[in-house]
């Protein structure tokens, strides 16, 4: 996926979250940190284009929620911000969907801190592979993958440009 | 991240910084409507205290309780050490009962090492006779962080017994290692003997000394020490080395009056001086609760730990 395939996705996604939740009054959109946070940033203007107002947008730290501690070196934190998602729509936001595991301790963070009324899953890539029950609402691209495959999603804000690609190590092949 | 905390030598400039970021990142869980972390279920962590401790060891329980260890306690007073059990039966005996960390106080130097030579679990200092109380100084730097951004060029004056004084060493090794400028302030008796190869600097005059600092931190004053001849009166040391609000007064505006408790108040720190808003003490208090959730989590989160426990 080049900058263009990343922008038509999160715009379609943008009005599918609209559509799927006739408005965008009472949702909260929740970005995983790092990438998802940004996502849910471009999710709240588009919203904001579409239905004229604004979407809090909150972040999570998944690191202290992982069922892989004391497996792999700790993940270096970041503070998280959650705006009130008490009896809201929650949109949780990721770059990735893989396993599934990121998103299970996504939950249970998102849990600790409140009780939304649900919760909703967009991801800009589905690669497959799921270990655990879990799907995504709104998918930015479906991406058949090898588990020895490595997604990365770049981001202009972290990265500075957005690229999606699949490879196992650099020159990395682009995904189209 | 490393195996036990003996001495704030076991840590690198990147490994500080790393708890300290890692510490902001938690200190909000105090606020949150589930005032726990779900990170360290399953883990249990020893408070093997041979001295009196509040703050240490309720601020360890805290961060442990609050990263969801369990956490069992153990005092010297009331055990088996009363009836002559070692520190080498106590800690194969808790060995024995598959604890994974042990966060030790011992009145002896060097306690803390020799328990990590005999015990598969992680060990934490949590201050060994004169030697070191490194989680304090990781506090201290903590809470100076708050207020600069920078400790290289930071001027921190330490006031009091230095010389008996297990934060003053892990604090002076600490903010050197980091770049600060660290100044030694009080009587000669109470100056370390070797004080001349630390690198800091050494003098007697508090008044010319305060208007230059950003963080004057000021030392508990022990009153066996005046019985032991280290001084001739706790009212002389107050008149001389207590910071008051007259002393505080010297202070440049931004600079911060910190204490690692408890407090003598009257004796090193007035009570006005203490709960002026540039003293920080309470935050200190609070801070550790985070700075030690950051310490449990990079410790006992890592791989090595699940190593250590498989090999055990």
């Amino acid at each position: 996926m080049d900058a263009r395939d990343v922008t038509r996705a999160l715009g379609r996604i943008s009005h599918e979250i609209v559509e799927r939740n006739h408005g965008a009054s009472d949702i909260v959109l929740v970005g995983v940190l790092t990438r998802g946070v940004h996502l849910a940033q471009r999710l709240a203007s588009r919203i904001k284009e579409i239905e004229g107002h604004e979407v809090p947008v909150g972040s999570i730290d998944i690191g202290l929620y992982r069922d892989d501690i004391g497996l792999r070196e700790p993940s270096p934190l970041a503070p998280m911000s959650v705006p009130d998602i008490d009896g809201k729509t929650v949109v949780l936001v990721d770059d990735v969907l893989y396993t599934g595991r990121s998103t299970r301790a996504a939950l249970d963070a998102l849990i600790d801190v409140g009780r939304p009324r649900t919760v909703q899953l967009a991801v800009l890539v589905d690669r497959g592979h799921r270990e655990l029950p879990i799907r995504a609402d709104y998918v930015g691209k479906n991406v058949p993958t090898a588990r020895h495959e490595e997604v990365r999603v770049h981001l202009g804000e972290v990265d500075g440009e957005d690229v999606v690609t699949l490879g196992e190590e650099s020159p990395k092949e682009a995904v189209r | 991240m490393i195996r036990h905390l003996l001495s704030i030598r076991d840590l690198d400039p990147d490994g500080i910084e790393k708890i300290l970021a890692t510490a902001a990142s938690l200190a909000d869980v105090g606020s949150r409507q589930v005032k726990k972390y779900p990170t360290l279920r399953g883990r249990t962590i020893v408070n093997l205290f041979y001295e009196s401790s509040t703050r240490t060891r309720l601020s360890f329980e805290l961060a442990a309780k609050r990263l969801s260890a369990d956490v069992l306690n153990f005092s010297a007073s009331g055990s088996s050490v009363e009836k002559g059990e070692s520190l080498k039966d106590t800690a194969q005996t808790i060995e024995a009962m598959g604890v994974d960390c042990i966060v030790v106080r011992h009145k002896s130097s060097g306690a803390p090492l020799r328990l990590s030579k005999w015990v598969s679990a992680n060990v934490i200092n949590a201050g060994d006779g004169m030697h070191e109380h490194p989680t304090q100084a990781l506090l201290d730097l903590y809470t100076m962080r708050q207020h600069f951004p920078s400790f290289a060029g930071l001027r921190v004056a330490i006031v009091g017994d230095v010389r008996h004084s297990r934060v003053a060493r892990s604090d002076v090794l600490a903010l050197q290692m980091l770049g600060a400028e660290v100044t030694l302030v009080g009587p000669p008796t109470l100056m370390p003997p070797n004080a001349s190869s630390w690198g800091v600097e050494l003098t007697a005059e508090i008044e010319e000394v305060l208007p230059k600092i950003d963080v004057v931190y000021v030392l508990r004053i022990q009153l066996e020490r005046m019985e032991a001849g280290f001084l001739p009166s706790l009212s002389e040391y107050s008149r001389l080395w207590g910071l008051d609000s007259r002393r505080a007064a010297l202070l440049k505006d931004d600079a911060l009056i910190m204490h690692p408790g408890p407090m003598n108040r009257g004796v090193e720190v007035s009570a006005e001086a203490a709960e002026l808003p540039r003293s920080v003490i309470t935050d200190q208090v609070a801070n550790g609760i985070a700075t030690r959730m950051a310490l449990l989590y990079l410790m006992l989160g890592g791989e090595h730990s699940v190593e250590a426990s498989a090999s055990a």
